[in-house]
C-alpha cells in the first residue's frame, strides 16, 4: 500500500493533538516544531523511539542486536569511547590506558569519582568482577566472550588500576573496551541470574536506568540523576537532558511509517527505504552513516571444487556492478563497497583501483580456467554448470536479485533462496553453501580476522590450510602502534580483494528518522545509537 | 438407563479423542520445529543480526540446553513434563514457557472475546439484511460481502484500518495495549473475516431453512416476511452454525497473531511469533497445546450442548456421527 500524505501545516499541528492522544507523550505545546540546531538544550521531555525487533533481552553483556542495543548502550558507560569521527580509542572512565608492545596486556587507570547507579564506585575490582561474569556467561555473551578470547588474568594493581592480560597479541581488545558489551555494570549485578538480568534487572553505570522493561512491547529508561561522568566525544557532560526514552516494539513497517508521520512515535531507524521519502522536508530530519566493520559480502565456500579456484572467485568479483547495485536499488546514502572494509571503519582505504567492474575480465578468467559458454549461456566445464547456491535473508532482498542477472551475462548461474534468518543461520554454521551473504559492524579492523580467517570466529570462506592472508590478519592483530598496523590492515585487505578472497557488494547504513523536534540524537562510533546529548525541543 | 449408559459412554469416547488431538498436537509440533533447520542454540548465538556464530560456544550452548540428546530422549522427557503441565524453560529467555504463555494470555483473551462478540453481531446483521433487503442488487450487494470478507488478508484490514483512524483521524492509537481504545481497531480487523465467515454460514443455513415446507405453512398463517425469517428461520438456521464454533475460533486465534504483530500488541501471537523465529521449541509447545486445548474443550462443549439445545437430533444419531 501506499501513502498519499498532504502534509500542510494545519496537519502539523493536528500531529500534536495526536502527541497527546498517545499515553505515552508528554505534553508538548509548540504547534511549530522548528526549533534550530543550534538552540539550547533543554533538560526534561520524554522520547518515543520505535524499535522492530524484541530480542528478548536487554542486558548490555548479553545482546548482540542492533535494536536492543539501542537500549542497552544507554545503561552503560565504558572503559574508553570511540571517536566516531577519527575511530581513535579515548579516555572515559579509565582516565589513562596503556597497552604493552606485543598487545598482550592493558592497563587502566580508573577516574576517582564515577560511581554505579546502586552507589557502589566504579574502581579496579568491579572491571574485574564485570569481566569475569561475562566470561561466566559465556554463549549467552556472544559478543563479549569473543572479545575476551584467550583471556589469561585480570591483576587488580591497586583501586584505580587494573591489567587485563591475554595470552595471544589481541589489539582489538582496546576497541572493544569502548562498546556496550564491555560496558560496565554493579558487581551485584554479576549475582543476578542471566534471565534476570534480561528482563533488565541489572544496575548500570550510564547516564540513563532501567524504568521497566516488557518484551515484545518495549523499554522505559529513566534519566540518572548525578551522572557526571559523559564522554569526552558527547557534546555535553553532565546528566542526560531526556526524562525517559520509551522504546516501543513496532515489527510491522508500515505501522512505524504512519506512527512517525502522525506523531505516535518521535523516532525509529526503522523506516522503509521506499518510504524515505515521505520524511523529506521541515517536519522531519534523517540522518545516516555507514556501519563501521565487514560490507555486504558474497562469502565463496572455498572448500569446494569450484570455488577454491582463484580465477572462479575474481571473475564472480569482476562480474559485480557495485554501482549499479546501489544507484538502482537503495537509498541516496547508502554506498557501493570499495573495501572489504565499510568506509566508517578505523584504518579504511579506498581500493576501488584494485575492486574494479570487469565484465570482461571476469570473461577471460573463466576461459582461462577451462569454464566455456553453454548453448544456455552459462558457462561448464566436464559436463558441469558453473552454477552456485545461496540462501540468505538480508533485505532489501532484490540486491542479490541483481547480483544474479550481473553474473548470468558472465555465464555464471547464482540461484537465491529467500529464507527466514533462522534458515540461514543454521546453513551458515553448518557450512552447507557455495556462497553465504552478509556484513558484521564492528568498528575495527579486526572483523577481517573474524570473518576471513581460517581460525576466525567466523571463517566465512571455510578455508582449511592457512594462507599468506591470515598471516596478514593475525599480524595486524598484535600491532599498537597505529601507522604499523594501518600499513598491514592495508596490505590485508587488498589481498582479501586481489587473492577473491572478499567478494564485496555495499555498505550497510543505519539512518535515524525522527521529528524535527527531537534533537542531538546521533551515532557512536559502531553506528548504534547514543541518547546521551538528545533532547525535545519544545 | 440405557440412555444414560450411551451418554456416558459418548463423553468418555469424545473425552478420550481430546486427548489423541492433544497430544497430536504436540508431538507434531515438536517434529516439525525439529525438521526445521536451525535450532535455538544456533539462533541464539547467531543473534539473528549479522554477528558472528562461534561453533564452540554453539555447541556448549546445545549441551546447556540438552539439545545435543538424542530426539526420542528430548521428546520423551519433555513429553513426561508436559504431562504435568510444565512445558520446560523458553530458550530463549530461561524463563518457565508456562509463565510466559499465562502473561501473553489476558490481553489476547480481551482481543479475541471482543472480536467475537463484534464478529456474531456483524455476521448476524449481514446475513439478515442481505436475506430482508427487499431489492435485489442490494442482495445481490450483501451477499457478495461474505465471501470477499473471509478471503482478504488480515494485516491488509489493519494496515488499512491504521491508516484510516489512526494516521489520519487520529481517532485510535497505532500501537500497545493500553485502554479500550487500542482494543477497537485490532478487534475489528479480526471481526471483518471471521463475521463474514459467519455471515457465509447463516446465509447458506437461513436460504435452506426458507425452502422448508413449514416455512410455507407459517407464511399461510399470514406472519410477515420479517416474522417469518427472524421469528421462525433464524432460530433454526442459527443451530447449525454452532458446530462450526471450533473453525470461528481458530479463526480468531489465527486474526490474534497477524493483529497482534500489526497494531504491536502483547499477546499470544505475538509471542508464539517470536517463539517461532527463535525455535524456542517449549514456548511453541506450551502455546500450541493450549490452542489445541480451546479447541477440543470447545468442540466437546459444542458437541454436549448441541443435542439439548436441538430436541431433534438424537443421541444415537449424534454419537454416530462423532464417530
Amino acid at each position: 500500500m501506499s501513502f498519499t500524505r498532504p502534509r500542510t501545516a494545519a496537519l502539523a499541528a493536528i500531529g500534536v493533538v495526536a502527541l497527546t492522544l498517545t499515553a505515552c507523550a508528554t505534553g508538548a505545546g509548540d504547534p511549530a516544531p522548528t526549533a534550530s540546531a543550534e538552540a539550547e538544550p533543554v533538560t526534561g521531555g520524554n522520547l518515543t523511539f520505535a524499535i522492530s525487533v524484541d530480542s528478548q533481552c536487554i542486558d548490555p553483556q548479553q545482546v548482540g542486536n542492533n535494536d536492543a542495543i539501542a537500549i542497552a548502550r544507554q545503561t552503560v558507560a565504558s572503559l574508553t569511547i570511540q571517536d566516531p569521527e577519527t575511530g581513535e580509542i579515548l579516555p572515559w572512565l579509565a582516565s589513562d590506558f596503556e597497552v604493552n608492545d606485543d598487545a598482550t596486556s592493558f592497563t587502566f587507570t580508573l577516574q576517582d569519582g564515577p560511581a554505579y547507579a546502586d552507589g557502589e564506585p566504579i574502581d579496579a575490582a568491579s572491571v574485574k568482577t564485570n569481566f569475569e561474569a561475562i566470561q561466566a556467561l559465556g554463549a549467552k555473551a556472544t559478543l563479549g566472550s569473543s572479545y575476551l578470547a584467550d583471556l589469561e588474568s585480570i591483576d587488580v594493581v591497586d583501586d584505580q588500576t587494573v591489567t587485563i592480560n591475554f595470552s595471544e597479541p589481541n589489539a582489538q581488545f582496546l576497541q572493544a573496551t569502548s562498546t556496550f558489551t564491555l560496558g560496565l555494570l554493579s558487581p551485584a549485578t554479576a549475582a543476578v541470574s542471566q534471565a534476570d538480568r534480561c528482563l533488565g534487572n541489572f544496575v548500570g553505570s550510564g547516564p540513563f536506568s532501567v524504568q521497566s522493561y516488557t518484551p515484545n512491547e518495549g523499554a522505559v529508561l529513566e534519566r540518572r540523576e548525578g551522572y557526571e561522568w559523559g564522554p569526552s566525544t558527547a557534546g555535553h557532560t553532565g546528566e542526560a537532558y531526556l526524562d525517559t526514552i520509551t522504546y516501543k516494539v513496532v515489527p510491522e513497517s508500515g505501522n512505524r511509517t504512519g506512527s512517525l508521520q502522525s506523531g505516535q512515535i518521535d523516532a525509529t531507524t526503522g523506516i522503509a527505504t521506499a518510504d524515505a521519502v515521505l520524511f523529506e522536508g521541515d517536519d522531519f530530519w534523517s540522518l545516516n552513516r555507514a556501519n563501521p566493520g565487514s560490507v555486504y559480502n558474497l562469502y565463496a565456500n572455498q572448500s569446494t571444487e569450484k570455488l577454491a579456484d582463484e580465477n572462479v572467485r575474481l571473475a564472480i568479483q569482476k562480474g559485480i556492478d557495485r554501482e549499479q547495485i546501489t544507484a538502482t536499488l537503495l537509498g541516496p546514502d547508502d554506498l557501493p563497497a570499495v573495501s572489504p572494509l565499510a568506509s566508517s571503519t578505523p584504518y579504511f582505504t579506498d581500493l576501488s583501483d584494485v575492486l574494479e567492474y570487469d565484465p570482461e575480465a571476469a570473461a577471460d578468467l573463466l576461459e582461462e580456467s577451462g569454464w566455456t559458454e553453454g548453448d544456455d549461456g552459462i558457462r561448464e566445464k566436464d559436463g558441469e554448470k558453473l552454477s552456485f547456491h545461496v540462501t540468505y535473508w538480508q533485505s532489501p532482498k532484490e540486491v542479490l536479485e541483481l547480483v544474479q542477472q550481473q553474473l548470468r551475462q558472465i555465464g555464471v548461474d547464482l540461484q537465491l533462496t529467500f529464507a527466514s534468518i533462522a534458515d540461514v543461520t543454521a546453513a551458515n554454521a553448518d557450512g552447507t553453501y557455495d556462497f553465504s551473504y552478509g556484513n558484521l559492524t564492528r568498528a575495527d579492523p579486526d572483523v577481517l580476522r573474524t570473518v576471513f580467517s581460517v581460525d576466525g570466529t567466523n571463517n566465512a570462506t571455510k578455508r582449511t590450510e592457512p594462507a599468506e592472508i591470515d598471516e596478514l590478519l593475525d599480524e595486524q592483530a598484535a600491532i599498537i602502534d597505529p601507522a604499523e598496523r594501518q600499513k598491514v590492515v592495508d596490505e590485508a585487505a587488498e589481498l582479501l580483494i586481489t587473492g577473491g578472497y572478499s567478494i564485496p557488494i555495499y555498505q550497510l547504513s543505519t539512518t535515524i528518522t525522527a521529528a524535527s523536534k527531537v534533537q542531538g540524537l546521533t551515532f557512536e562510533a559502531s553506528s548504534r545509537l547514543d541518547f546521551y546529548d538528545a533532547w525535545i525541543a519544545e | 438407563m440405557r440412555d444414560e449408559i450411551m451418554w456416558g459412554r459418548y463423553i468418555a469416547r469424545r473425552i478420550g479423542q481430546g486427548v489423541i488431538v492433544l497430544w497430536a498436537a504436540y508431538t507434531i509440533s515438536f517434529l516439525i520445529l525439529y525438521l526445521l533447520p536451525g535450532d535455538a542454540a544456533t539462533l541464539f548465538a547467531g543473534g539473528g543480526d549479522q554477528e558472528a556464530v562461534d561453533p564452540e560456544l554453539v555447541a556448549q550452548l546445545r549441551s546447556e540446553l540438552g539439545l545435543d540428546r538424542p530426539l526420542w530422549e528430548q521428546y520423551l522427557v519433555a513429553l513426561g513434563k508436559a504431562l504435568t503441565g510444565d512445558f520446560g524453560v523458553s530458550t530463549q529467555t530461561g524463563r518457565p514457557a508456562s509463565d510466559l504463555l499465562l502473561e501473553s494470555l489476558p490481553p489476547t483473551l480481551a482481543l479475541t472475546a471482543f472480536a467475537f462478540v463484534l464478529s456474531v453481531v456483524f455476521g448476524i446483521v449481514l446475513a439478515l439484511s442481505a436475506s430482508l433487503a427487499r431489492a435485489q442488487w442490494l442482495r445481490n450487494l450483501l451477499s457478495s460481502l461474505p465471501p470477499l470478507g473471509v478471503s482478504i488478508p488480515v494485516f491488509w484490514i489493519g494496515l488499512l484500518l491504521l491508516q484510516a483512524f489512526s494516521f489520519r483521524l487520529r481517532l485510535f492509537p497505532s500501537m500497545g495495549n493500553e485502554g479500550f481504545e487500542s482494543l477497537v481497531l485490532p478487534a475489528i480487523t479480526i471481526a471483518i473475516p471471521s463475521g463474514a465467515f459467519i455471515a457465509q454460514l447463516l446465509s447458506r443455513s437461513l436460504r435452506s431453512t426458507l425452502a422448508q415446507p413449514y416455512v410455507e405453512i407459517v407464511r399461510a398463517k399470514g406472519a410477515s416476511e420479517r416474522r417469518v425469517q427472524l421469528g421462525h428461520a433464524f432460530r433454526n438456521a442459527a443451530i447449525p452454525s454452532l458446530t462450526m464454533v471450533g473453525v470461528l475460533i481458530g479463526g480468531l486465534l489465527s486474526g490474534a497473531v497477524v493483529t497482534e504483530t500489526v497494531f504491536s500488541r502483547l499477546g499470544i501471537g505475538r509471542l508464539v511469533v517470536t517463539a517461532v523465529n527463535n525455535r524456542d521449541v517449549p514456548v511453541v509447545q506450551a502455546v500450541v497445546v493450549f490452542a489445541a486445548l480451546v479447541f477440543v474443550v470447545a468442540n466437546l462443549v459444542v458437541d454436549l450442548v448441541y443435542p439439548l439445545i436441538d430436541r431433534r437430533i438424537t443421541l444415537a444419531r449424534t454419537a454416530f456421527v462423532a464417530a
